[in-house]
């Protein structure tokens, strides 16, 4: 029953290690989730209605973040929680199970507010639409946003960000892993090629 | 009738002499022997001849269950395993508990040709425990019975095996009991013991046999009798007819071969096929019964053949029959738990295996020695080819061998039946 | 894994997994829309030969709200005391394309030869077979455990009753021995199986010794049948001995959760103050019950049929 590590963990990759290159560091990042709360706030005309999702993994902290720096702008904390998707993915019949991540929604739910959802980076869209089907189960909000600190192309789904923190374009045998300090001692993001360990 | 001379055989494990057999009997052993004119010659070499084996306990299961075994089958797969002669088991259906039955299976048996059926007749009307069957009228008839056993259940009423005991000294009976006190044994399923706890299966403990073998051996002390055990399988059993035979009273034993070879253990599969009755023990007391076999305390192996159809076995454990087939592999799990590690000769499995089962069983046929003058039933067994047992190949109808896919010494190449082979190359002559 | 048969199949690891998805089932199950879409398209076959409808009821609602198909196949007064029909009935579920089994069956052994026999290719969760065990029961029994008292590591929980008969028993010794409790039964020596050298638990014979010293306690069904044969002599004599009542209940430390995975004997083996008293948590089991059960069902049957890929 050992569960396969959630699809979208990226693996551990040291800056150093061959192949890999670094293409945000730490105060990148920062300036990237800085600029992510405070188009949130322009675009939504204050914090009011607004919920922050992380999806597990890395979504999560990345949500806590930007929820941080909302607070530190406007004086007002913003409802923050986790949503995992895992049992809403469209590959859930073809891979080995997964243990489930935790569902934090925050105590007033969601209806009716807009629901700002954060992950690292999105790709093929699918976790995304995995996220929509999630919360469609949850409540109805007035208004879903999506918030990305890479996004690195490759749509398989007509689904966009409402805020990128920045466009990579790669190719598909790049791989792109994000590290952050709450999970790998540091924050980065990094992109190797496939092939490279 | 056709003459053979087996030419260069171990004799019981012994000399290599030459065997030659004619109407019906061993003509002469010796070398140089003059043939008769036609004489089929049978290469020995390597082989090790044996008197034709004999069982005391096999469950025939005609008449009433057809689908499992007939008088025919079972002796060919008697045949194939060296026997030839069976004690067919009473709980047959009508129950073998009067002359009529017990004649009938006989007739079966002279029918069939393969080995000789000796019917045991029920203790108990019905073996229900309560009533004497009419043991005189069976021993009178043709089938001239002489072993009575309610096997499959126990004669458990004291007053009931006493009686049974003293009535068969008339005509020199013998009760061979199945030692398993019923209150202690209630929905048991297997051997009761640290597994037992673990699988979730009622136990049987070992002291409801032992207290009934106890019981057993004090009553026939009493009345003088004749007391066969059968398929003794505890520790603590042989130690009791292990002392009783010390002080000189009247038992004989016998263990079957799985009891031999196989522990509870196997148990944890939970496949029926390894359900029998009494339950496969523990590694103590499968040394213990080898030890008591090799010593003499349990004076003979007999297989407690018990064909199951496959829906009796294919289902939930205690749904399952109790029962594995044996006849086929009896000699080789001798050999292969008794000889081959040295605790008997092939003189001794001569004797666990024909001369005794055939004077418990009171017949002059069978169980004789290999010599010049005596009824020509005799087996030629190959102790250096290993098999390993399919249930496929089995000649019986049923396939619940629980040594399925076990790989086992010795194959037997000729089994002769007064004189005529049954087995020939290792295949049923007919 | 594969099937769901035994409490000793679980690795500590496989154990902490599906407490902790039953952890995320439970939090799930406050939600306006219950159902989950996991097992959407798999089908569970709920194959009952004793009545136990509490359990079935639990497993039911559990494939349910993960989206499965399911189908209750009672088998109970058929022609069932024939046994032919388990394979009988596993070749059918096999024809419908069952993916997950969930066997309660009188026999023990009988799950393990459903997932062993080669009759059918799902996943069997055995509901409890005979007297051998009762995984999931013991699982949400840890749960609630979990709940009330953190880690079990060096917990010290004592089940009391039936142990002999009981495949609740057998289950939550090898499952809390997993997590690291020190467990203790206690019966009367007649309801212990005469062996115990291979369960890893004290035993003891006196209740109240062992009271003191409990974390947790886990009360059996005695059934009044065994009186008759001889296992004890009277209900009162074994509520005197074995029953906990509220001046049982008051040597008891503090925080020590009284269970008892039903139904209960009330009179008999509890008293109705202890089974409706703030340290029962015999309700909670109830609705435990089908967290555990969908993180079972989930694990056994949301990924591919492929053996483990590495991601």
């Amino acid at each position: 029953m050992s569960p396969a590590q959630s699809a979208e963990q990226p693996d551990v990759v040291q800056p150093s290690e061959r192949g890999s290159r670094e293409v945000l560091d730490a105060s990148d990042i920062s300036r990237a989730l800085t600029r992510i709360a405070h188009e949130i706030l322009e675009r939504n005309r204050g914090a009011d209605p607004v919920v922050l999702l992380g999806i597990p993994t890395r979504g999560v902290p990345l949500a806590q973040r930007v929820s941080a720096r909302i607070q530190a702008v406007e004086g007002q904390s913003v409802p923050t929680g986790s949503l995992d998707v895992t049992m809403y993915r469209d590959d859930i019949g073809l891979k080995p199970p997964r243990g489930l991540e935790h569902t934090d929604i925050p105590g007033d739910g969601i209806d009716g507010k807009v629901v700002v959802l954060v992950d690292d980076v999105l790709f093929s869209g699918r976790t995304i639409r995995a996220a929509l089907d999630a919360l469609g189960d949850i409540g109805r909000p007035r208004a879903v946003q999506l918030a990305v600190l890479v996004d690195r192309g490759h749509r398989e789904l007509p689904i966009r960000a409402d805020y990128v923190g920045k466009n990579l374009p790669t190719s598909l045998v790049e791989r792109v892993t994000v590290h952050l300090t709450e999970y790998d001692g540091e924050d980065a993001v990094l992109i190797a090629d496939k092939g490279a360990k | 009738m056709t003459a053979y001379l087996i030419t260069g055989a171990s004799i019981v494990g012994g000399e290599v002499a030459d065997l030659l057999l004619d109407n019906g009997e061993i003509v002469a052993v010796g070398t140089n022997l003059s043939t008769p004119e036609g004489t089929t010659v049978i290469d020995g070499a390597g082989l090790i001849a044996l008197p034709g084996l004999v069982d005391l306990h096999t469950h025939l299961r005609e008449p009433g269950r057809e689908d499992a075994e007939t008088v025919l089958t079972g002796t060919r797969a008697a045949a194939k395993g060296g026997f030839t002669a069976v004690f067919a088991m009473a709980n047959t259906d009508p129950v073998a508990d009067t002359a009529g039955v017990v004649e009938q299976v006989w007739r079966l048996g002279r029918d069939a040709g393969y080995a000789d059926v000796y019917p045991i007749g029920a203790v108990t009307v019905g073996r229900k425990g309560t009533q004497l069957a009419e043991l005189g009228a069976m021993a009178d008839s043709a089938a001239r019975v002489r072993v009575f056993s309610d096997d499959g259940d126990c004669v458990w009423d004291a007053a009931l095996m006493r009686r049974a005991l003293e009535y068969v000294k008339a005509f020199d009976g013998v009760i061979a009991q199945h030692a398993q006190e019923p209150r202690l044994t209630q929905g048991a399923q297997m051997n009761e013991g640290a597994l037992s706890g673990v699988l979730g299966l009622t136990g049987w403990p070992s002291v409801a046999e032992e207290a009934i073998i106890a019981r057993d051996i004090l009553l026939n002390a009493h009345v003088g009798s004749k007391l066969h055990i059968c398929h003794l399988s505890t520790k603590g059993s042989v130690e009791i007819v292990r002392a009783a035979k010390k002080r000189g009273l009247e038992v004989t034993a016998e263990v079957t071969p799985h009891h031999l070879l196989l522990t509870e253990d196997l148990l944890t599969s939970y496949n029926p096929v390894f359900k029998v009755n009494p339950p496969l023990r523990t590694k103590a007391d499968v040394e213990a019964v080898r030890e008591g076999l090799a010593d003499g305390t349990i004076d003979i192996v007999a297989t407690d053949h018990a064909p199951h159809p496959v829906e009796d076995k294919d289902c939930e454990w205690s749904a399952a029959a109790f029962g594995m087939t044996g006849l086929e592999t009896a000699l080789s799990v001798v050999q292969h738990a008794m000889v081959d590690t040295k605790l008997m000769t092939w003189a001794e499995v001569a004797d666990r295996m024909s001369y005794r089962p055939a004077a418990i069983g009171q017949i002059t046929e069978h169980g004789r020695p290999l010599e010049a003058g005596v009824p020509a039933n005799l087996v030629l067994l190959d102790p250096t080819v290993e098999r390993t047992v399919v249930p496929g190949d089995s000649v019986s109808l049923s396939r619940n061998t629980p040594f399925d896919g076990m790989t086992l010494p010795g194959k037997v190449v000729a089994t002769f039946l007064r004189g005529t082979p049954t087995v020939l190359d290792g295949d049923l002559t007919r | 894994m594969k099937h769901l048969l035994s409490a000793a199949d679980l690795s500590r690891d496989e154990a902490h997994l599906i407490l902790d998805t039953a952890e995320e089932m439970r939090s799930l199950a406050d939600r306006p829309i219950k159902k989950l879409p996991a097992l959407r398209g798999r089908t569970v076959v709920n194959l009952f030969f004793e009545d136990s409808t509490r359990t079935r009821i639990s497993f039911e609602a559990a494939a349910k709200r993960l989206s499965a198909d399911v189908i209750n196949f009672s088998a109970k007064g058929s022609s069932v005391s024939k046994g032919e029909s388990l394979k009988d009935t596993a070749l059918t579920l096999q024809a419908m394309g069952a993916d997950g089994v969930v066997c309660r069956h009188g026999s023990s052994g009988a799950p393990h030869l459903l997932a062993t026999s080669g009759w059918m290719t799902g996943s069997v969760v055995n509901a409890g077979d005979g007297t051998h065990e009762h995984p999931t029961q013991a699982l949400l029994d840890a749960f609630t455990m979990r709940r009330h008292l953190g880690s079990l590591e060096g917990r010290r929980i004592t089940i009391v009753g039936d142990v002999l008969h009981s495949r609740v028993a057998r289950s939550n010794v090898l499952l809390l021995s997993t997590l690291g409790a020190d467990v203790t039964v206690v019966a009367p020596p007649t309801l212990l199986p005469v062996d115990m050298t291979a369960w890893p638990c004290a035993t003891s014979y006196d209740l109240d010794s062992v009271l003191p010293k409990t974390d947790a306690v886990m009360m059996l069904r005695v059934q009044r049948e065994r009186m008759g044969e001889a296992f004890f002599p009277s209900a009162r004599e074994y509520t005197r001995r074995y029953g906990l009542d509220v001046h049982r209940m008051a040597q008891l430390p503090d925080d020590t959760i009284v269970m008892h995975p039903g139904p209960m004997n009330r009179g008999m083996e509890i008293s109705a103050e202890v089974a409706d008293s703030t340290r029962s948590v015999i309700v909670e089991q109830v609705t435990n019950g089908v967290a555990i059960r969908m993180a079972v069902l989930y694990l056994l049957l949301s990924g591919s049929n492929e053996e483990e890929q590495t991601a």
